[in-house]
């Protein structure tokens, strides 16, 4: 669907507390989804994690990992963005 | 596998889409509707909804699905098509509304905001064809919702047309009059152009060019607000290095429009056309040309030094944007229309920004003196010479310039007009009192210039 590179970005962004990791990579391992990096930070205050998926062995489309995913992150008072790895790589890779 | 991009990077992209108001402004589908000529002007445009509607069926699903899988908005989805002055005329019919209003049922068909092209290229010269729809425009545009229109009136191979120049100031005041209930808004959807250019994603002045394949994707980026953010960031460095770093930002958001015109173009099966890479403002504060111009160091835009603070503005912005696109083309700078941009409504409710400095910004920028509204008792000749002047900006200097200025019926110096959305809402400005006419009525055709000996 995406040409040579099927993986997808996660950024999660909010209050820290316990169990974000958790309920992120619940949703992942449910889907299929094979994490290949987790970097996570405190920014500013701000808990920031930013995860490199693999989408290939995904059992949804991407839009629909998107939504589930924000829904999670709804009920854990977190932002989550969910991005095709490509975004990353035009804007600052050449 | 490592993750391949910083998390500083990720989150600057991020902060580009949150704070900065970053979008790509539009996707545009251009469609050659050369094949759907007929002398029977119902079966033509029964053609051209048949034809609009087939190609570009799937083109909003595609753009919210680039927009959903990248995370990056994609504001609008448009249509330009082939000048209609060109398609139309083998119709016997007298005028060209019908065409107008079968592009308006096929833009609203398949969901798209604007469709370009209800227009006529005549910077040497009408045909029967070309003036038919010129004298159709004020019609259609008040008739349709979603047409949008534009005239070439000159070109610096050409000269300028200037029969064509004093016809389309009546036509602006008629478009007005048709749409006065509306503030005029029919001459929101109408440019008129010098050097136009024929890939131009952004409306009102989209059309598909004669010389463009049967049909392509060309996308607009904006991004006034990034830009911005980069110049207050860096209060005290000189010019030069400001320079530079507008340069590698424009590079950066560049990137994404290749990344979804590429995309998009695969989606639909059409070919890449280009990029535009213009800076184009929404009403919204934060995403203004003039508050990248004042953030630069000027007190207020308009004043003394704003011709030189968007000269080195829209040539960085060039400069980073065509590194990162294999293919740039449309308008590609910076806009300033008045109506779009709060900070340049501010400029000009302070008196500090007033027509005249305006067309001298015009001759560094991209485009011209748009979303100007004046007074609504403005007679059809100043707006004739407000046109001719601004095309002798592009024909001398070898670039595109515009007129889109709407004569708003019933107003005056001190009023205002709310166009809403986009469009925003713009103070009435004042045109100077002495005539033009008797320039404007000699009319015949301003030569081409010579192209050496250029002081």
């Amino acid at each position: 669907m995406f040409g040579e590179h099927s993986r997808a970005v996660i950024t999660v962004i909010g209050k820290d507390q316990v169990g974000i990791i958790a309920g992120i990579t619940t949703v992942l391992a449910a889907r299929g989804v094979n994490i290949l990096d987790i970097n996570q930070t405190i920014l500013d205050t701000f808990f920031t994690m930013i995860t490199v998926v693999d989408l290939e062995g995904c059992s949804i489309s991407l839009p629909e990992l998107k939504r589930e995913l924000e829904k999670k992150g709804q009920e854990l008072g977190v932002d989550v963005r969910t991005q095709h790895e490509d975004v990353f790589n035009y804007m600052h890779r050449i | 596998m490592p993750l391949q991009i910083s998390p500083s990077e990720i989150l600057e992209t991020i902060r580009m889409v949150d704070n900065e108001n970053f979008d790509i402004r539009t996707i545009t589908l251009g469609i050659s509707l050369l094949d759907c000529a007929h002398d029977d002007i119902a079966e033509a445009s029964r053609r051209i909804f048949e034809k609009i509607v087939r190609k570009s069926a799937t083109l909003v699903a595609t753009g919210e699905a680039i927009s959903d899988e990248y995370g990056i908005p994609v504001i609008n989805k448009r249509i330009s098509v082939s000048p209609i002055s060109m398609v139309g005329a083998s119709c016997k019919s007298g005028n060209y509304v019908e065409l107008a209003l079968a592009m308006d049922r096929a833009a609203k068909e398949v969901g798209v905001n604007f469709i370009g092209g209800f227009s006529a290229l005549v910077q040497k010269g009408m045909t029967e064809s070309d003036l038919k729809l010129i004298n159709s425009i004020p019609e259609a545009l008040a008739s349709t919702e979603r047409v949008c229109s534009s005239v070439n009136v000159a070109s610096t191979k050409a000269g300028i047309n200037m029969d064509a120049v004093a016809l389309l100031g009546r036509i602006i005041k008629k478009t007005a009059e048709l749409t006065a209930d509306r503030g005029g808004l029919g001459c929101a959807k109408l440019v008129v152009f010098c050097n136009a250019p024929e890939d131009n994603p952004f409306m009102a002045g989209a059309f598909h060019g004669p010389g463009e394949p049967e049909a392509v994707v060309n996308v607009g980026i904006s991004g006034p607000g990034v830009v911005l953010n980069v110049v207050k960031k860096n209060p005290n460095i000189p010019l030069g290095q400001l320079a530079d770093r507008i340069k590698r930002t424009t590079f950066k958001i560049t990137r994404m429009g290749e990344l979804v015109g590429r995309e998009a173009a695969r989606r639909l099966d059409v070919p890449f056309g280009i990029i535009d890479l213009s800076l184009a403002p929404t009403p919204a504060w934060g995403d203004s040309v003039a508050e990248i111009l004042e953030g630069m160091g000027l007190e207020r835009c308009g004043t003394h030094g704003t011709t030189a603070a968007l000269a080195m503005l829209n040539d960085a912005v060039k400069k980073g944007g065509a590194m990162a696109t294999s293919y740039v083309g449309g308008l590609t700078g910076a806009f300033i229309p008045v109506s779009e941009d709060a900070g340049m409504i501010r400029a000009v409710e302070e008196g500090t920004l007033c027509l005249d400095k305006l067309e001298a910004m015009t001759c560094v920028c991209s485009v011209g003196l748009d979303m100007i509204a004046v007074p609504g008792d403005t007679p059809a000749s100043t707006l004739s010479a407000i046109i001719a002047d601004e095309a002798a900006i592009g024909m001398i200097n070898r670039k595109t310039t515009a007129v889109r200025i709407i004569p708003v019926p019933g107003k005056d110096v001190g009023d205002e007009v709310e166009f809403g959305g986009l469009l925003g809402r713009a103070p009435i400005m004042p045109v100077h009192k002495e005539s033009a006419a008797a320039f404007v009525a000699r009319g015949g055709r301003i030569p081409a210039p010579i192209q050496s000996m250029t002081n």
